[in-house]
């Protein structure tokens, strides 16, 4: 049996201190967090009847979890739909954000006007905007039109063409032409990351690329010796970050599945087993993807 | 500056000898540094284009007179330039009052969302303490678990709020909570906000790329935790905490779900634009008085104030982006550790 650590001296007011730093959010998960959480998760094993002000639970056990896998017709089929086009998107969208952080960190004009363009998507994904923009007949309209008139010069089309007749790979280069084609999703859903990337390479110290330009270093070494290194804690937190703002995303199948079952059906107990599922698999997809990536993760702090 | 290019040519010589002494390397320099520039603008002025067309949609529909929206031939440029639809747009809203409720609220409750996750981020980087992973485990269940899936319970918790039975024993009852900002105004300060997981674990991961040599300096040198981590990692955290504040105000902003179940009673520029639409139709039916009430309004000038509304909504913020993003070209001398 391994002896339990003991914490003494500076260590001891180390710990106390990290405490009181964490205290906000231990006082926060308890008041706020931790008795919903658990409502929600007691009442995926129960069947709920709202009556009059009055909310019912009858314990069911398994059967609402039972249910949502083999008798719903949509839920299975919905989530292994999902999986795949999150990851495809997620990867999609670090890469894209990672190679447009670089861009907008160069040194050149209106720059400060580029970066707000960039911006722009994360103010208007957010939010009340979202919802309303998806229901905007109007402009979708415009926007149809202005494709329209743009549509006989598509690359990727010809592109793809050529491909699919020489016939390599065609499982592989299609997701990358599904990216490709949805490249403006992956730009609006890629404004967050590129800003923590950008504070990420701020922070790097250009004391660092001074170093490495002395002893002769060129540039594309010191991206993969400095920069790559150096922001990877940064893509532990934008690869979390992107698949839980997929797989959370509104007009996500499951999600919107789960809505319908727990808005227009008023099924609260199978909603809530569904959520958890869903939540379980995520956070289980989240665990092993992050775990893996610790490993490449270099922090400055450790000696 | 000709004199000056005289002096470097009378020095150095001319462009072309300066090329034959370094062996073409001056011109190879030159020639691919030109073509990087060209290339990084092509890709990000199609970029911007990509992500700002929408944007441009709407401005130009924003200056439409109505009769323009029903006309197929106009698309892009209106043929009846008109301001009236941004003076409509914020009548409906009620903008002013509107504007300065969500002022007052986004910036408060963004400036304690980003203070509380700095100071618990930097707790979950520094310090070694026992269940630490467990916590962190319950960072990330904040970050992963959307705030609808417990909204409802949360709620019925504020409807009838007591801690510990506390507020029983001083009023003899639970007090309803609901429609008031103080519930929020709590959960912000106990980093319960909206995706404060997300600015928490930013925070924690920013600090630990920071080396701990200065902070090790500072306590030998006999200054507190606390005061080490105000005076001395706070400067230089700038970026992320910049970005931290941006995305929380934001989001905050925009944000329609925490706003409609607490603050409920207060006119907020999000809450105004959700509900423009039919704002509009009460309006046009009261302009129209009660004889033509039945004549709803069509799906086009719904929309089209809709995109101006959104512009209005949208603008304050970009403003508030081109300020605050100077944060992240200064830090650049601020973060000076010599390796």
């Amino acid at each position: 049996m391994k002896k339990a650590k003991k914490y003494t001296g500076l260590q001891k007011r180390k710990a106390i201190a990290g405490y009181l730093f964490i205290s906000p959010f231990i006082i926060g998960f308890l008041l706020f967090l931790f008795k919903p959480l658990f409502e929600s998760l007691y009442m995926s094993f129960c069947e709920v009847t709202l009556g009059a002000g009055v909310v019912d639970m009858k314990w069911v056990g398994i059967k609402n979890y039972y249910d949502a896998f083999r008798i719903d017709p949509d839920y299975l089929v919905n989530l292994t739909d999902v999986l795949p086009q999150m990851i495809l998107y997620s990867i999609g969208i670090i890469v894209f954000s990672f190679f447009v952080s670089l861009l907008l960190n160069q040194d050149f004009k209106a720059r400060g006007l580029v970066r707000a363009v960039f911006f722009l998507p994360v103010i208007m994904s957010s939010g009340v905007i979202l919802g309303l923009e998806e229901n905007n007949s109007l402009m979708a309209q415009i926007a149809d039109t202005v494709e329209a008139a743009a549509a006989n010069v598509s690359i990727t089309a010809v592109l793809e063409e050529v491909l699919e007749t020489a016939g390599v790979g065609t499982r592989a280069y299609n997701w990358v032409f599904e990216i490709i084609d949805n490249i403006y999703d992956i730009a609006t859903a890629s404004g967050i990351q590129i800003i923590i990337f950008i504070s990420g390479l701020q922070s790097i110290s250009s004391s660092m690329y001074e170093a490495a330009y002395i002893e002769g270093c060129t540039k594309w070494e010191s991206l993969w010796k400095i920069t790559f290194p150096m922001v990877s804690s940064i893509f532990l937190v934008n690869w979390i970050y992107t698949v839980v703002d997929f797989s959370m995303r509104s007009d996500n199948d499951v999600m919107s599945k789960i809505d319908k079952v727990m808005v227009t059906e008023l099924r609260y107990g199978p909603a809530s087993a569904m959520a958890w599922c869903y939540f379980l698999i995520i956070t289980l997809f989240i665990a092993i993807t992050s775990f893996l990536l610790s490993k490449a993760v270099y922090y400055n702090d450790e000696k | 500056m000709t004199k000056s290019k005289t002096v470097e040519i009378k020095k150095y010589g001319t462009y072309w000898e300066r090329n034959r002494q370094s062996g073409g390397y001056l011109l190879r320099h030159d020639v691919g540094e030109v073509f990087i520039k060209f290339v990084r603008f092509v890709l990000l002025f199609g970029m911007c284009f990509l992500i700002l067309q929408p944007i441009l949609n709407k401005i130009s529909v924003s200056f439409m007179e109505q009769q323009d929206l029903y006309n197929p031939i106009v698309v892009s440029i209106p043929l009846h330039f008109t301001g009236e639809n941004y003076k409509l747009a914020a009548e409906i809203m009620s903008y002013k009052e509107a504007l300065k409720n969500s002022i007052i609220i986004s910036l408060t409750i963004a400036i304690i969302q980003t203070a509380m996750c700095t100071i618990v981020g930097y707790g979950f980087s520094r310090f070694k303490f026992p269940l630490k992973n467990f916590w962190f485990g319950c960072v990330l269940a904040l970050i992963i678990v959307p705030p609808q899936a417990f909204s409802s319970s949360l709620v019925l918790h504020f409807s009838n709020y007591d801690i510990l039975g506390i507020f029983k024993a001083l009023k003899g009852g639970p007090i309803n909570l609901r429609g008031s900002v103080v519930p929020y105004y709590l959960m912000s300060l106990t980093c319960m906000g909206l995706k404060n997981g997300l600015y928490i674990y930013l925070v924690r991961q920013f600090f630990r790329n920071i080396p701990v040599d200065l902070e090790e300096a500072a306590y030998i040198d006999g200054c507190g935790m606390f005061k080490t981590f105000t005076k001395i990692m706070v400067p230089q955290s700038k970026p992320i905490v910049t970005s931290c504040f941006l995305f929380s105000l934001v989001w905050q902003w925009t944000d329609g779900f925490y706003s409609k179940l607490f603050i409920g009673g207060k006119k907020l520029v999000s809450t105004s634009l959700a509900s423009i639409a039919d704002a509009l139709g009460v309006y046009i039916a009261r302009q129209n008085g009660a004889a033509n009430a039945q004549t709803g309004v069509s799906t086009q000038y719904t929309n089209c104030i809709l995109s101006t509304g959104t512009l209005l909504i949208v603008l304050p913020i970009v403003v508030v982006y081109l300020i605050a993003q100077k944060a992240f070209v200064e830090s650049i001398s601020s973060t000076g550790i010599k390796m």
